[in-house]
């Protein structure tokens, strides 16, 4: 829209009511130059490209039920006795929190439902998360130049966690007390500053009369700001990179293939919102989800069984169960000039949740570092055809996984009829063995399926055909796959391991050698993909159709 | 009077008094606790051929391991003071006789009916006193249901969960969930202390409280879960391997559909 048509011609009229009011707006804000940017960005389709979207919409639909939730809850620790509709309750003295989460639960209309809906969405908001996040990491979408959006989804992992803890002790329920006093007791086994971080916390001695409301604010105000200031970060980033896209024909690191946003990517996006708005929706109607009246109120003196954190915390509950309190005659409790310094509580709370975080954040500079790779990455890789990256990222959801479970042990126990002792004891070994045993398995199994591929690129998929020879040899046919099949099973880099280089003083460094034996383990075992002489020569001799005919080519048929 | 005042600078005075106190503090300690005794063991007024049908009941189902005159065995304990309560419990449940040996005799249906449960209980409640079977009026449920509760939560939630859900012990041993558990036999685990449950006596715990605790139990097992499906009661581990097995996969078979048109 240049200066000379709006002189020389009269100012546009649009000729419908509708038409005029968006006239108005674009030539106040220019939308629709906007739309027609935002509406050409192309995104490749894949299912497992939308667990971000389950994320975020499950985000939208924590908002809108949170707020709900906030005109009717009160984060005080006043005392007061209930006088709602639930009898089990009646007349009982709890905090004015809990009464009037149980308020919300019995006495408000919706209440319950939106509760449920609120709490089943933060378990879906973290779980898909994780999800998209694994997604990611096995791809290999975290390579150059998305590393640092890497590292603002791991931050908004943790701040999940963050806004589902904080929200979690809200009810202030028995449960949700237990989980704090926890929390409590990790934060005092920290040496010199623990208990002074407690007490600043709670303001005093747990459980005080103050850290419900601290924990509110955090849980509606902060947290959820950081959130949003993350996602807005990590969108931003997604537009400046573009989408990446699995490998196929005519999709290379300079292009992307797939829909445009608009219309139809838009209105499957919007559809889907509501797709998990109904799922959510369905559940937080059909299923109880923390359900507070069974709980009583938080007194500091009882503890129930089965008392466990939402899952999303659940490995770290698991790792300070895992813990043993003495090996032998060794104890984890040391007095230091009267101090105590307890490890039996702070090395299974911090190390894991500090090892694991720490690898999250660094790993796209670690293989970076490792494999020298540092070209823009913009097509993804399969799985199996990153064998060592695919193994290392299974032994560390094992890792989790053994930890996970660990804060269920008393569930397996009781569910399983075993003794609680021995499941301890198993999930104590796999501790150690178990991502030792994942990253073997894995890329043994990587590696096995880059092999398939590769015979099935050279020979051709078994067709279950089986035919008898004029000399009585019994061969299945094989028929060749097409090329854009082909594409995908060929179309991949599988580099060499890199020798150590010498740096530009031409001295190979203690840490270039060490670069360079990781580097060996990293791509020591690999399966080249077929190449086109490889591919030329298995079906060549036979041309387009599989002959059964000449007894050359038998072999490689039968093979 | 005055030759009593006149020794009481004697160096025994100190020794008498230490004496007199002591004394007095153990037999008052050893009234109250005679009184709950006494409450403890009020017979029940079983006739005298109940009595003697239990011991062949006994005698012919029992024995083996419990011994000749429940007396005891390497394989089974004495059974003389434990009472008509523990025998009703454990008969009446099904976990004895035990169907198999393991750290905790498993529930199972009842093998006697009754009328023999009650003969059983007749003979070892006359081979000793011990707690007694409840009266029916601590066993309507017509208690207070929110104390009961407090107490519950004080007293038992820590191995039968807030919920009683159950849940684990040590080395495969575990408080069971008490949902369908009958008032009396709820009342009588609570005297008796049967396998790994401690003994929650009328001096810890009274008959009125006790009461109010199976009015508790009742009601929850009664109340209908407001908010759905409940899970099992299981808590977070339970929600949590819903999310992601029933959430997490009906929303991948959406994305699916979604992306089903392409690639």
């Amino acid at each position: 829209m240049s200066a000379a048509t709006t002189t020389a011609e009269p100012a546009f009229v649009a000729k419908t009511k509708g038409g005029q009011i968006t006239n108005f707006v674009d030539e106040r804000v220019g939308g629709s130059g906007i739309l027609r940017e935002f509406g050409r960005k192309v995104f490749p389709d894949h299912w497992s490209f939308m667990f971000g979207e389950v994320a975020l919409y499950s985000f939208v639909i924590l908002l809108m039920s949170g707020t709900f939730l906030t005109f009717f809850y009160d984060p005080s620790m006043a005392e007061t006795h209930y006088t709602g509709s639930y009898i089990p309750l009646q007349n009982v003295e709890m905090s004015v929190a809990y009464s009037s989460s149980l308020n919300i639960s019995f006495d408000i209309r919706g209440g319950l439902f939106m509760r449920q809906v609120h709490h089943w969405a933060a378990l879906l908001f973290v779980a898909s998360v994780a999800v998209h996040m694994l997604r990611v990491f096995f791809t290999g979408a975290f390579r150059k130049p998305r590393e640092m959006n890497w590292v603002v989804g791991s931050t908004l992992l943790i701040l999940a966690m963050a806004a589902g803890f904080t929200g979690y002790s809200l009810p202030d329920d028995l449960l949700s007390g237990n989980g704090l006093r926890i929390i409590d007791g990790v934060i005092k086994s920290i040496p010199v500053v623990g208990t002074f971080i407690s007490f600043f916390l709670f303001g005093g001695e747990f459980p005080g009369t103050a850290v419900i409301g601290r924990l509110y604010v955090l849980h509606i105000l902060l947290v959820p700001a950081l959130i949003l200031l993350m996602i807005v970060a990590h969108l931003f980033m997604v537009v400046v990179h573009k989408h990446t896209q699995y490998p196929g024909p005519g999709r290379n690191d300079g292009n992307v293939v797939g829909y445009p946003l608009g219309p139809v990517y838009a209105a499957k996006a919007g559809g889907f919102f509501f797709i998990v708005f109904g799922v959510i929706a369905l559940i937080a109607g059909l299923f109880t989800i923390n359900p507070i009246w069974n709980y009583g109120p938080y007194d500091p003196s009882p503890v129930s069984a089965g008392t466990q954190p939402d899952w999303y915390i659940g490995f770290v509950d698991g790792a300070l169960r895992l813990m043993p309190g003495v090996i032998g005659d060794f104890h984890f409790e040391f007095v230091i000039f009267g101090f105590v310094l307890s490890l039996n509580v702070l090395l299974p709370a911090l190390i894991p949740a500090g090892i694991l975080f720490s690898v999250m954040f660094t790993y796209p500079w670690i293989e970076q570092w490792i494999t020298k790779d540092k070209r823009e990455h913009h097509v993804l890789d399969r799985p199996r055809n990153a064998p060592t990256r695919t193994a290392i990222g299974m032994a560390g959801f094992v890792w989790y996984c053994v930890m996970w479970a660990a804060a269920a042990s008393d569930l397996i126990a009781t569910h399983f009829h075993v003794s609680l002792n021995d499941v301890l004891y198993w999930l104590r070994a796999l501790f150690f063995i178990g991502p030792i045993i994942a990253f073997i398995v894995t890329k043994r199994i990587a590696l096995a399926l880059q092999r398939k591929d590769r015979e099935i690129a050279l020979h051709g998929r078994e067709t279950g055909r089986i035919v008898r020879l004029p000399h009585g040899e019994f061969i299945e046919v094989h028929a060749p796959v097409d090329e854009y099949k082909r594409y995908k099973l060929v179309g991949f880099e599988s580099p060499e391991p890199l020798p150590a280089q010498p740096n530009e003083n031409g001295v190979v460094d203690g840490s270039e050698k060490r670069r360079a034996l990781l580097s060996k383990w990293f791509f020591e075992d690999r399966v080249a993909p077929a190449t086109p002489s490889e591919l030329e020569a298995a079906h060549g001799h036979h041309g387009d159709h599989e002959a059964i005919d000449s007894s050359a080519d038998n072999k490689s048929i039968s093979r | 009077m005055k030759a009593l005042s006149q020794k009481r600078r004697h160096p025994l005075a100190a020794v008498a008094l230490l004496l007199l106190g002591l004394l007095v503090t153990g037999g008052l300690y050893a009234v109250a606790t005679n009184v709950n005794q006494a409450q403890a063991s009020t017979t029940n007024n079983f006739t005298a051929s109940d009595t003697a049908e239990g011991e062949k009941l006994f005698a012919a189902n029992c024995a083996t391991c419990h011994g000749m005159g429940a007396s005891g065995t390497d394989a089974g304990p004495s059974l003389v003071g434990v009472g008509a309560a523990a025998v009703d419990f454990q008969v009446g449940t099904g976990r004895m006789p035990m169907q198999m040996n393991g750290p905790q005799a498993y529930k199972k249906p009842a093998q006697f009916n009754d009328e023999q449960t009650n003969q059983l209980s007749a003979y070892v409640a006359s081979l000793g006193a011990g707690p007694a079977l409840p009266e029916e009026s601590l066993l309507d449920g017509g208690g207070d249901a929110a104390k009961g509760g407090e107490l519950f939560r004080v007293n038992c939630a820590m191995c039968h969960n807030a919920a009683a859900a159950g849940g684990a012990l040590t080395r495969g041993k575990f408080a069971p969930a008490l949902d369908g558990v009958s008032s009396k036999h709820i009342y009588e685990a609570m005297v008796t202390g049967p396998q790994n449950m401690p003994v929650f006596n009328d001096a810890n715990i009274s008959p009125d409280d006790k009461r109010d605790i199976i009015t508790f139990l009742k009601q929850i097992e009664t109340t209908s879960s407001p908010g759905g499906a409940e899970l099992g009661a299981l808590g977070p581990v339970a929600e949590g391997l819903f999310i992601w097995v029933a959430g997490l996969g009906v929303i991948i078979g959406f994305t699916i559909w979604l992306t089903s048109r392409t690639s």
